[in-house]
C-alpha cells in the first residue's frame, strides 16, 4: 500500500499537483482555527480595501477580511464534501455488498432502486429540498443530504466487483471451510474493494462539492457560513464585479478551480493505477 | 530458399508495478529461417513466448513489448526487409498481400458491431482498390468463400451469430484472400473441439495445397504438428530449445524437454503410463540462471546451471540447445521414418 | 416474445420505478415545509385591501386546498397527485396566481430547448470526435496538447466558465449583448432581423455550455478509445494493414460511441432543469430562470412542477434509448 503511494508521486505529475493542492488547503482550512474574527460576523474590518500587507487578501463590503473568509470557506467546504463522502460511501457500500453478494432477487430489487437514482434528475430534487430548509440547512446536514443522493453510480461499481470476487476460488474455499458471511465480506473481499471506495471518493467529493457551490450561488444553503459557493453568492450579488472588487470575486472562483481540479487529476491518476482499463463515466459530472 | 530469417531476436514486456521495472523475456534470442513452401511448426507450453514470438514476426510490438534487439527479415520480391525498421506505410503494403495472420478465432478478434462482410471490405480495400470495381470485390469474396466452402451468407452475419468454427475458417478466409505468400498461423485451432479442429487444420492444408504459400503454424498442440508440419522447433521459456523435421522430432527427440512433449502424447495401442515433465515451467520475468530446463531436467548437471547452451547442430537439419544431448548423439545422418502418429 | 420479456419488460418497469420514486419524492419533500401555500396566499389576497367576510374566505381556502392538491388525506392528496400528473396538471402557480404552471413552463420551454439541444449535441459531436482522434494518435504533440487543455477544462464548473465569459467578452469586450433572450422592446414578427438578434442573445450561453461540453465528452471518449486500442480486434485490423482513418471511424469511434449515446440521452434529459445558473448569469429567459425565479419567490408548486417534469423527461428519454438501443448494437439485437 505504501509502496503504491510512492510509485504514484514518483510516476504521476498529476497526481503530485492534486495531492500538494489538497494538502495546502487542508493546512489552510486548519490555520482557519487561527482567524482573529468570527467568520459570521460583518464589519470587523474596514469595507472595500484591495490587497495589502495588512489584509492579504482585501476586504469585502460586508467589512470582512477576504483572506480569513477564504480559510473557513475551504474548511467547510471540505468538511461538508467530506460527510458527503463518508455517507454516500456507507450507503454505497452497504447496497454494493448486499447486492453482489446475495444475488437473485435482492440483486434486482436493489439494483432497480440504484438504476432509479443514477437516472433521477439530481438538482431540481436538492434545489427542492434545500429551498425548504435553507438557512437550517448546516454543514453537517446539507453533507448528509449530499450523501444520501450520490450513492449509486458507486454502489453499482462496487457490486460489479463483488460479482466477479464472488466467482473467485476462495470465496468457494472460505464458504466451504465454514466462515461466517461477515468475515468472509470483510476479510476477504475488503481488499479488493478498498481501492475501488478510494477512487470513487475523489469524483464523490468533487460532485458533492460542485454541487453546494450551486445550490449556495443560487442562495439555498445557509448564508451566514462560509464556504466557497456562499463566497461566491456575496460576491456576485453585491455586484463586486461591476463595483471592481476584483479580490472579492476571484478568490473563491480561483480556490474553486483549483480545489476542483485537483480532486480530478487525483481521481483519474487513482483510477488509472488501480485499472488501467476502468472506464470511468461518472456521467452526470458536476453539472448534474 | 529462405523466405524469412530471424536473428537474434528479443522481445520483452518491460511491466511496471510498484515503481519497479521488471522485463518479462518472452523471447529471448530466437534465431530461425522459413523456407519456401513448408509449414513450420512452432510448439511449447503455454507462456513460453510462442504467440510473442509470433507477433513480433509481425512487427506487431507495441507497449508494454518492446524489440530489445535482433532482425525479422522477409524476402520479399528479391529484396530483402527487416519489418521491425520498415516504416509504417511499407509494412502495411506488405501485409496481407505477401504476409498474412491467423488469430485466434475467438470472439473477440471480430469487430462485433460491424458484419463480416463489412471485415472483408476493409481488410481486402486496405490493399485493393475496391472502389472503383465495386463487383469485383464481390465476386473476388464470393467465389474465395466458395473455394473454401464456406456458406456466403456468412457475410451477413455479426461475429457473435458464428459458432466458434465458423469464425476460425471466417479468418482463414481472411488470411487467404489475397494470396499471401506466407501465413502465420496463432493457435488457429485451440478453442474448438476436435472434430471441428480437424476441419479447420484440413481447410489450411487444402489452402496450401492450393495457393503453395508458406506457413509458419504456432500452437500447443503435438498431434496437430504431427499432422501438418514440416518442421518443428520448440520452444522453451522464451527460446527456441530443438528443431528438427517433423519425422526427425517425433522419432528421435533429443532434447529432454521435448522428449517429455513427445512422450505425454497418447498413443494407440500403448497402454503405459505416460509421463509428463515435472515441476511448472519457470516465469519468464525470473529465469533460473544457466539452462532454463535444468530445474526439471533429471539429467542436469553442473554446467546446466552455470551455462546457457546453444543451438547447434546435431543431425541432418537437426538442432538442438542441449550439453547432454550434444554429447550424447553421434547418429548423424540416419533416416528413421517412424510413423509420427 | 422472449426478447420482450427479457428485454423490454425489465426496461418499462425500470420506467415506472423511475417515475414512482421520483413522483414520491416531490410528494413528501415540499410536505415537511414549515409555511402553508394555502395560508400564504389569502394573506396575499387580503393585503391587497380586498374585503372578504369569513365564509367567502372559507371558501376560497376550499377552492385552495383542491387547487394545491391539499385536500383530504395524505393518502388521497398522494392520489390525487397521480391522477393529476396522468393529465399533465401540476396544478397553478403560488405567485403568478393563477396562471396553470403548465402554461409557464410552456413558454420557457422553448427557449431551453433551443440553447441546450443545440449546445448539447454540438459539445456531444466536437468532444467525441476529437476525444476519438486523440486517444488513436495518442503519442503525438498535437493530441498530448488537445487531452491537457480538455482535462484543465473539464472539472470546471460550467457556471464559473460563464462568469468569466461574461466579465472577458461582454465588459472587457462589448461584442455581444450580456443579457436576455432577445432585444428589449423588440416586436415578436418572424423575420432575419429577430432571428439574428435571438442568435447573437443565445452566443456567450451557448459558449460557456460548449465548452465545458466538449472538454467533458472528450475526456470520456479518451479514455473509452483508449481502453478500446487494445482489444484483439483492432490490433488484428492493424496487423491486417487497414488505414487509420478506418479503424479510428469503423472500429474505435463505432464501438465507443454506443455508452456514449446513452450518455447523450441522460444528457438531453437534463434540460428540463435547464442549466440553471448559465441562464440566470445571462438572464437568458428559459426554464433555468423560471426555476431560479420560482426558487426566490418561493413558488413550490412550479418547483415542484418543473422537477416532476424533469424526472418524466429523463426518464422517457431513457426508455425511448432503451427501445432504440438493439437497433445501433447487434449483440442484443440477435441473442
Amino acid at each position: 500500500m505504501l509502496k503504491a503511494v510512492k510509485a504514484l508521486f514518483q510516476r504521476d505529475r498529476r497526481f503530485l499537483f492534486g495531492f500538494i493542492v489538497i494538502a495546502v488547503l487542508f493546512v489552510g482550512a486548519v490555520l482557519a482555527g487561527f482567524s482573529p474574527h468570527d467568520p459570521r460576523l460583518w464589519n470587523v474590518v474596514p469595507r472595500d480595501l484591495p490587497p495589502s500587507s495588512k489584509y492579504w487578501l482585501g476586504t469585502n463590503s460586508m467589512g470582512q477580511d477576504v483572506f480569513w473568509q477564504a480559510l473557513w470557506a475551504i474548511r467547510n467546504s471540505l468538511v461538508m464534501g467530506a460527510i458527503a463522502v463518508i455517507s454516500s460511501r456507507i450507503i454505497a457500500v452497504a447496497v454494493g455488498l448486499l447486492a453482489g453478494y446475495r444475488g437473485g432477487l435482492m440483486d434486482r430489487l436493489l439494483m432497480t432502486v440504484t438504476d432509479s437514482f443514477v437516472i433521477l434528475p439530481l438538482l431540481p430534487i436538492l434545489i427542492l429540498i434545500t429551498s425548504i430548509f435553507k438557512s437550517r440547512l448546516s454543514v453537517t446536514s446539507l453533507g448528509i443530504v449530499l450523501g444520501i443522493f450520490g450513492w449509486a453510480w458507486d454502489a453499482r461499481v462496487i457490486r460489479s466487483q463483488v460479482l466477479s470476487l464472488r466467482e473467485r476460488e476462495f470465496t468457494y474455499t472460505a464458504v466451504l471451510s465454514g466462515m461466517s458471511t461477515g468475515k468472509i465480506i470483510f476479510r476477504e473481499y475488503m481488499p479488493y474493494i478498498f481501492p475501488l471506495i478510494t477512487a470513487t471518493a475523489m469524483n464523490n467529493m468533487l460532485w458533492a462539492m460542485g454541487m453546494e457551490v450551486t445550490l449556495a450561488v443560487l442562495g439555498l444553503v445557509s448564508l451566514e457560513i462560509p464556504t466557497l459557493g456562499t463566497m461566491i453568492h456575496w460576491a456576485v450579488n453585491s455586484q463586486a464585479m461591476l463595483l471592481g472588487f476584483w479580490w472579492w470575486i476571484l478568490t473563491p472562483v480561483v480556490l474553486c478551480v483549483f480545489i476542483f481540479l485537483a480532486l480530478y487529476l487525483l481521481s483519474l491518476s487513482i483510477n488509472e493505477f488501480l485499472d488501467p482499463r476502468i472506464r470511468v463515466q461518472r456521467l452526470q459530472g458536476i453539472k448534474g | 530458399m529462405d523466405v524469412l530469417r530471424v536473428e537474434k531476436l528479443k522481445a520483452f514486456y518491460i511491466m511496471e508495478s510498484a515503481g519497479e521495472e521488471r522485463a518479462v523475456k518472452a523471447v529471448n534470442d530466437v534465431s530461425l529461417t522459413v523456407r519456401e513452401n513448408e509449414v513450420l511448426g512452432i510448439a511449447g507450453e503455454s507462456g513460453c513466448g510462442k504467440s510473442t514470438l509470433l507477433k513480433s514476426l509481425l512487427g506487431s510490438i507495441r507497449p508494454p513489448l518492446r524489440h530489445m534487439g535482433g532482425r525479422v527479415t522477409y524476402l520479399h520480391r528479391d529484396r530483402e526487409m527487416d519489418i521491425l525498421s520498415l516504416p509504417k506505410e511499407e509494412r502495411q503494403k506488405l501485409m496481407w498481400q505477401h504476409i498474412s495472420y491467423v488469430p485466434q478465432g475467438s470472439l473477440s478478434v471480430l469487430n462485433p458491431v460491424r458484419r463480416i462482410g463489412d471485415t472483408f471490405r476493409s481488410f481486402v480495400g486496405a490493399h485493393l482498390d475496391i472502389q472503383k470495381d465495386p463487383d469485383r470485390f464481390e465476386s473476388l469474396v464470393r467465389s474465395h468463400l466458395q473455394d473454401l466452402g464456406l456458406p456466403v451468407d456468412t457475410l451477413k452475419a455479426y461475429p457473435h451469430q458464428l459458432s466458434g468454427g465458423m469464425r476460425q475458417r471466417v479468418t482463414i478466409a481472411l488470411a487467404t484472400i489475397l494470396k499471401p505468400r506466407l501465413i502465420l498461423a496463432d493457435e488457429p485451432s485451440t478453442a474448438l473441439d476436435v472434430v471441428v479442429q480437424r476441419g479447420v487444420i484440413q481447410l489450411l492444408r487444402d489452402i496450401q495445397t492450393e495457393q503453395h504459400n508458406t506457413i509458419v503454424m504456432v500452437t500447443h498442440d503435438m498431434a496437430i504438428h504431427a499432422n501438418i508440419s514440416d518442421r518443428v522447433a520448440i520452444m522453451y521459456a522464451g527460446r527456441i530449445i530443438e528443431e528438427a523435421p517433423v519425422e526427425r522430432i517425433f522419432a528421435k527427440p533429443l532434447h529432454p524437454y521435448t522428449q517429455y512433449l513427445i512422450g505425454s502424447l497418447p498413443r494407440i495401442g500403448d497402454k503405459s503410463y505416460r509421463l509428463s515433465a515435472p515441476g511448472t515451467p519457470p516465469s519468464l520475468a525470473d529465469l533460473p540462471p544457466g539452462c532454463a530446463f535444468h530445474p526439471r531436467c533429471p539429467n542436469a548437471e553442473s554446467i546446466c546451471r552455470r551455462e546457457i547452451p546453444s543451438l547447434s547442430l546435431a543431425g541432418r537439419d537437426h538442432r538442438v540447445a542441449c550439453f547432454l544431448a550434444a554429447k550424447e548423439d553421434a547418429d548423424v545422418g540416419s533416416s528413421e521414418a517412424l510413423g509420427s502418429q | 416474445m422472449a426478447f420482450l420479456k427479457r428485454y423490454l419488460l425489465p426496461r418499462i418497469v425500470q420506467y415506472l420505478v423511475v417515475i414512482f420514486i421520483g413522483g414520491t419524492l416531490i410528494f413528501i419533500i415540499p410536505r415537511l415545509m414549515p409555511v402553508d401555500p394555502v395560508q400564504q396566499t389569502l394573506e396575499r389576497i387580503t393585503i391587497q385591501g380586498a374585503f372578504l367576510d369569513p365564509r367567502a374566505i372559507e371558501q376560497i381556502r376550499e377552492a385552495l386546498l383542491e387547487l394545491y392538491g391539499l385536500k383530504g388525506s395524505l393518502t388521497e392528496q398522494y392520489i390525487t397527485m397521480w391522477r393529476r400528473l396522468l393529465r399533465g396538471d401540476f396544478g397553478p402557480s403560488y405567485v403568478q396566481f393563477p396562471t396553470p404552471v403548465m402554461t409557464l413552463i410552456r413558454i420557457s420551454l422553448p427557449w431551453t430547448v433551443g440553447l441546450l439541444v443545440t449546445t448539447t449535441v454540438l459539445s456531444w459531436i466536437v468532444g467525441n470526435i476529437l476525444g476519438g482522434i486523440a486517444a488513436y494518435y495518442s503519442t503525438r504533440r498535437w493530441a498530448q496538447l488537445m487531452e491537457n487543455i480538455a482535462m484543465l477544462i473539464r472539472p470546471i464548473p460550467y457556471y464559473i466558465i460563464a462568469l468569466a465569459l461574461l466579465l472577458l467578452l461582454a465588459y472587457a469586450l462589448p461584442v455581444f449583448p450580456v443579457t436576455g433572450g432577445f432585444s428589449i422592446g423588440r416586436r415578436f414578427v418572424l423575420s432575419w432581423d429577430l432571428i439574428v438578434d435571438i442568435l447573437k442573445h443565445a452566443f456567450l450561453p451557448a459558449l460557456s455550455l460548449v465548452i465545458v461540453g466538449i472538454a467533458t465528452w472528450f475526456m470520456t471518449m479518451r479514455l473509452l478509445v483508449s481502453n478500446l486500442l487494445a482489444e484483439d480486434y483492432i490490433v488484428y485490423a492493424q496487423i491486417a494493414g487497414v488505414q487509420d482513418g478506418e479503424i479510428l471511424y469503423n472500429y474505435a469511434i463505432r464501438n465507443a460511441m454506443l455508452p456514449q449515446i446513452t450518455g447523450l440521452t441522460l444528457s438531453l434529459g437534463q434540460i428540463f432543469g435547464g442549466a440553471l445558473i448559465t441562464e440566470t448569469v445571462f438572464s437568458y429567459p428559459g426554464l433555468g430562470t423560471l426555476l431560479y425565479s420560482s426558487i426566490n419567490t418561493g413558488d413550490y408548486n412550479l418547483m415542484m412542477g418543473i422537477t416532476l417534469l424533469s424526472v418524466v423527461a429523463i426518464a422517457t428519454g431513457v426508455l425511448l434509448m432503451d427501445l432504440i438501443y438493439p437497433f445501433l448494437d447487434p449483440r442484443i439485437r440477435y441473442e
